[in-house]
């Protein structure tokens, strides 16, 4: 029944803070196919992060999930033991970090850490040091990177950001895999660069056919790379849908606003932005987290959390306004 | 290479500034080392005589003079107390420090960085606080104050280590070869003689460096604490590699950068606390060598002592220099960033 | 960090309340911190005032009894004494003096020194003499300090003043580096260069601009560095460069103890405790204080 690669159930993620218990994860639901391209675009501090750190089960000492499951390819990885994550992470996902200048070691050769990450691939022959060089260079060769020799000998202060993403991406794609996670890639490169890294990735991960789930905040970058978006909000997955319908019509009121606020070159002026700030996740709204900031919100978003209905083919929105059903049930 | 060499130019630098230092502050400060030497009831003329062989009745600067002429060519005056050239003193005396000092200085590192290492595994267990609780322990309790507890403990109550001087009664020294005892009984091949010598080095070596280990583990634990959280740790557990490899491969080599720092001034500081743990062992080291000069101002020992300890720390230095050069790729390929 | 001066107008006797309550706040916030305090200010309180405090204050002089000599720790002598029947607990509180003495008389002695050779060699970072100044204090920490301090105090005759100097000369170097070090990354920054093109002279630039921004690492320094500076007085008193008998010193009393080991263990031990329970004082403080000066939350 099950054909996804991964799919993410009603998942509810917490930090313990000072403050009091955070709830940062309010319910995602989420579901990648194999070989598709996902992104899940949301501001800062809306959990994109947190859900996918959870499917490699590398989240932060002070996080507790609460409830809802992980499932990847058949099988729960919130209920993985030790040796069964292991082959999770070193063979089924792989994860490109924010900030190559700090998610590569200052001390280890570009090379040492490509071995690293072969050597736990389980790949044919991975312990074995010329097998590991060999990937590694021809990893390097295939996100077009000049002279990959010598950039195996480098360290990565030697390399620009530029280089260093590419080579998370080599890094990430050295050995099969069924799915990546690119956590913000180009956040921290230069706006000039920026394109070309996205798009090694891009092509990267369809010549491999390897699942793809892109986190951005940019409603630009999800729509030049993926085939669909999640547009999350605090903690929820709000509204989904394939990158071409998503543009064309938006139902929720923050992707419509999300999408507002993207300039145009015709027409339309500055936009107005969204009022109104991200809820305090101490002490969230009960019912929709948007409704504080929602224009459209009536009594019922006050009350009760919206589930996910089914507005077209594969676009699916959370919010009451296209909820037939009464609620009362 | 090129770093090194501009490194050892400035260091011969102090240390002709460290000479000229001794040498001030053994003229200018009142007293009369040669009155010191012979005594109250010498008589003035054997007094006057000394002075003018130690060129005290010269300027100062001719005597910094004549003393650094000898000095370059090994020679650096001759004792009061011993009536020996002090060269001579240092060299017998010199090797028993060293030897302590390399056995607390490898088991101060060693110790240090492993129990930093294993309070960062087990963090938050009662073995990260007991670790804490030692690392006060060593930091609060001065190295004079474990030799009087390892004295009191070993030499009276659990009397299974020595707790004087270098080797036991009726234990005869070894041939003359490094004069560290403990290396020339092995390369005499006498391994009895070896463990005795060894055993007596233990208690002062434990006494001086427990507080330089506490500080090491300390730092070890903090610096690993911190880059624990850093991405690149969390990319190695994302891509599934193995806990134990990423704690003492990945993420040790880029903590130990401070620590190793930190290690030079504390490896420094054993041979300055030596000073009164010799004493207290009865330890027959240069150090106590020194503290004797210096309780009786033998002018020319001391200098020879603290020009030998300025040597020592400069070769400390420089091994710790290229220590760290190693570990950071960063000094070694940009030629220091800091 | 930005300027803040120490006397901007605006600021209220209310804020300075509101501040005060917030840096006990962070204080606080670890209780080793105030075990720390509690440990510094009775060791304040029993040195000065022992003569109303000692059960026998009087023995902290030469004062000899040989029928109650060697008593070990009893009612009577909390303690036990020492080989010529003085009351050790009422010599440990007198030698608390000589060591805050001694602690004080070096700061008040090398902070100024340093600082103001710090701030003029980070100033003024690529003229000759800022070179010159800093191989100057390369020169004094080629040893071992504590090297340096005996060689010095050997060499004058032994008592508190001279051992002062003799742990000041070892000492002042490593504030000189530390000032040296905050100055000269400081001096480019924006409040300072502000101040260069009004015109502000040198004096103001690094005594009203510079100075004021140093002073919180200066004094968690301070407070870290009083028990190892008390420390490094009572490792000359150790072996006899300190002050004289018959005033007490706790290394004094440490080592002539250390004679009369294991049997008269008392004489040895309690003083060494004083020693460590002095340096944890210290040191719990300081880690107080840096908690308290550092800005972040």
């Amino acid at each position: 029944m099950d054909e996804n690669i991964v799919t993410i159930k009603d998942l509810h993620i917490g930090y313990r803070t000072f403050g009091g218990h955070v709830k940062v994860l309010n319910g995602v639901n989420l579901y990648v196919k194999p070989g598709e391209k996902v992104s899940i675009v949301g501001e800062t501090g809306c959990g994109k992060t947190t859900t996918v750190k959870a499917i490699l089960r590398i989240l932060a000492r002070q996080a507790v999930v609460t409830g809802g499951e992980i499932i990847f390819k058949g099988e729960q990885v919130l209920k993985m033991n030790k040796s069964q994550l292991q082959h999770l992470r070193g063979t089924g996902v792989s994860m490109i970090f924010q900030d190559p200048t700090s998610s590569l070691n200052p001390v280890f050769t570009i090379g040492q850490q490509m071995s690293a990450v072969i050597r736990y691939s389980g790949h044919a022959g991975a312990t074995k040091s010329k097998i590991q060089e060999e990937l590694a260079i021809k990893a390097l060769q295939e996100t077009a990177m000049p002279d990959p020799e010598r950039i195996l000998q480098s360290y990565p202060f030697q390399l620009s950001g530029g280089m260093r993403q590419r080579v998370s991406i080599a890094m990430a794609l050295s050995t099969p895999r069924e799915m990546v996670i690119a956590d913000e890639p180009t956040t921290n490169l230069d706006v000039t660069i920026q394109d070309q890294v996205l798009r090694i990735l891009k092509q990267r991960v369809e010549e491999k056919n390897t699942s793809l789930i892109l986190i951005t905040h940019s409603l630009g970058v999800a729509r030049e790379t993926t085939d669909r978006i999640y547009v999350m909000y605090a903690g929820n997955m709000v509204e989904t849908a394939p990158t071409t319908e998503l543009f064309r019509e938006q139902y929720h009121p923050y992707t419509r606003a999300l999408v507002d606020c993207i300039p145009r070159l015709s027409g339309g002026g500055v936009a107005e932005g969204i009022g109104g700030r991200i809820p305090n996740y101490l002490d969230p709204p009960p019912g929709c987290r948007f409704a504080p900031r929602c224009p459209k919100a009536f009594d019922r978003c006050w009350q009760e959390k919206p589930e996910y209905v089914n507005v077209g083919s594969s676009h699916q929105v959370a919010c009451f306004l296209y909820d037939q059903s009464t609620g009362d049930e | 290479m090129k770093r090194l060499i501009k490194r050892l130019a400035s260091y011969i630098l102090v240390l002709f500034g460290l000479s000229i230092l001794v040498f001030i502050i053994g003229r200018v400060l009142p007293g009369d080392p040669a009155r010191q030497a012979l005594g109250p009831r010498a008589p003035e003329a054997t007094v006057e005589a000394l002075k003018k062989e130690m060129n005290l009745d010269k300027p100062i600067v001719v005597q910094y003079g004549l003393w650094l002429k000898d000095a370059v060519q090994g020679d650096l005056g001759n004792s009061l107390l011993s009536r020996r050239p002090v060269t001579q003193d240092i060299i017998q005396y010199l090797p028993a420090t060293i030897e302590i000092v390399i056995l607390a200085g490898i088991l101060m590192a060693v110790g240090g960085i492993l129990l930093g290492i294993l309070a960062t595994k087990y963090s938050h267990t009662w073995f990260d606080g007991f670790v804490r609780v030692l690392s006060y322990l060593g930091i609060v309790a001065p190295a004079f104050v474990w030799a009087i507890i390892f004295i009191l403990v070993f030499g009276y109550s659990l009397p299974i280590l020595p707790t004087t001087g270098r080797l036991s009664l009726g234990i005869a020294p070894p041939p003359t070869i490094t004069r560290m005892f403990t290396a020339d009984y092995l390369l005499s091949g006498n391994f009895a003689g070896f463990k005795d010598a060894f055993m007596h080095l233990i208690l002062p070596a434990i006494s001086l460096m427990l507080g330089g280990m506490a500080q090491a583990a300390r730092m070890t634990r903090t610096t690993m604490m911190d880059n624990s959280d850093k991405d690149y740790v969390l990319a190695n557990k994302a891509y599934g590699v193995s806990e134990n490899r990423t704690l003492f491969k990945y993420l040790l080599k880029p903590s130990m950068i401070p620590t190793v720092s930190v290690l030079a001034v504390d490896i420094a500081a054993l041979f300055g606390n030596a000073f009164l743990v010799e004493q207290l062992f009865n330890y027959p080291g240069l150090s106590r060598y020194g503290m004797q000069a210096m309780l009786n101002k033998d002018l020319f020992a001391i200098s020879g002592v603290v020009i030998t300890l300025g040597i020592i720390v400069m070769v400390v230095n420089i091994i710790v220099d290229l220590i760290v050069t190693y570990l950071d790729p960063r000094v070694r390929l940009m030629g220091g960033s800091e | 960090m930005s300027t803040n001066h120490a006397s901007t107008p605006g600021i209220t006797k209310r804020d300075r309340l509101e501040g005060l309550k917030r840096a006990w706040y962070k204080f606080s916030l670890n209780k080793m911190s105030i075990v720390g305090l509690v440990i510094v200010s009775l060791i304040l309180i029993l040195g000065v005032f022992q003569p109303l405090i000692a059960p026998y204050p009087e023995h902290a002089g030469a004062y000899v009894n040989f029928s109650a000599a060697n008593q070990p720790p009893s009612s009577q002598y909390i303690l036990g004494t020492d080989t010529v029947g003085r009351d050790i607990l009422s010599r440990i509180f007198y030698a608390f003096r000589g060591a805050l003495l001694m602690g004080l008389g070096v700061e008040a002695f090398i902070i100024p020194l340093g600082t103001i050779v710090g701030l003029i060699a980070g100033y003024w970072k690529e003229k000759w003499f800022s070179t010159a100044l800093m191989r100057v204090t390369d020169i004094f920490l080629a040893v071992p300090p504590l090297v340096l301090a005996l060689v010095v105090s050997a060499l004058m005759r032994p008592t508190l003043f001279n051992s002062m100097m003799a742990v000041s000369i070892a000492w002042w170097p490593m504030y000189a580096r530390m000032i040296y070090g905050m100055t000269s990354s400081m001096r480019n920054e924006l409040f300072v260069k502000s101040a260069e093109l009004l015109g502000a002279s040198k004096f103001h630039i690094l005594f009203r601009e510079i100075l004021p921004n140093c002073l919180g690492q200066i004094f968690t320094k301070m407070t870290l560095d009083m028990g190892w500076v008390i420390l490094m007085g009572a490792s000359l008193s150790f072996v006899g460069l300190g002050e004289q008998p018959p005033t007490p010193a706790l290394g004094t009393m440490v080592s002539d103890g250390a004679k009369y080991l294991p049997d008269q263990w008392w004489i040895a031990i309690f003083p060494s405790i004083a020693i460590m329970v002095i340096i944890l004082g210290f040191n719990f403080l300081g880690d107080g204080v840096k908690d308290m000066l550092t800005s972040e939350e």
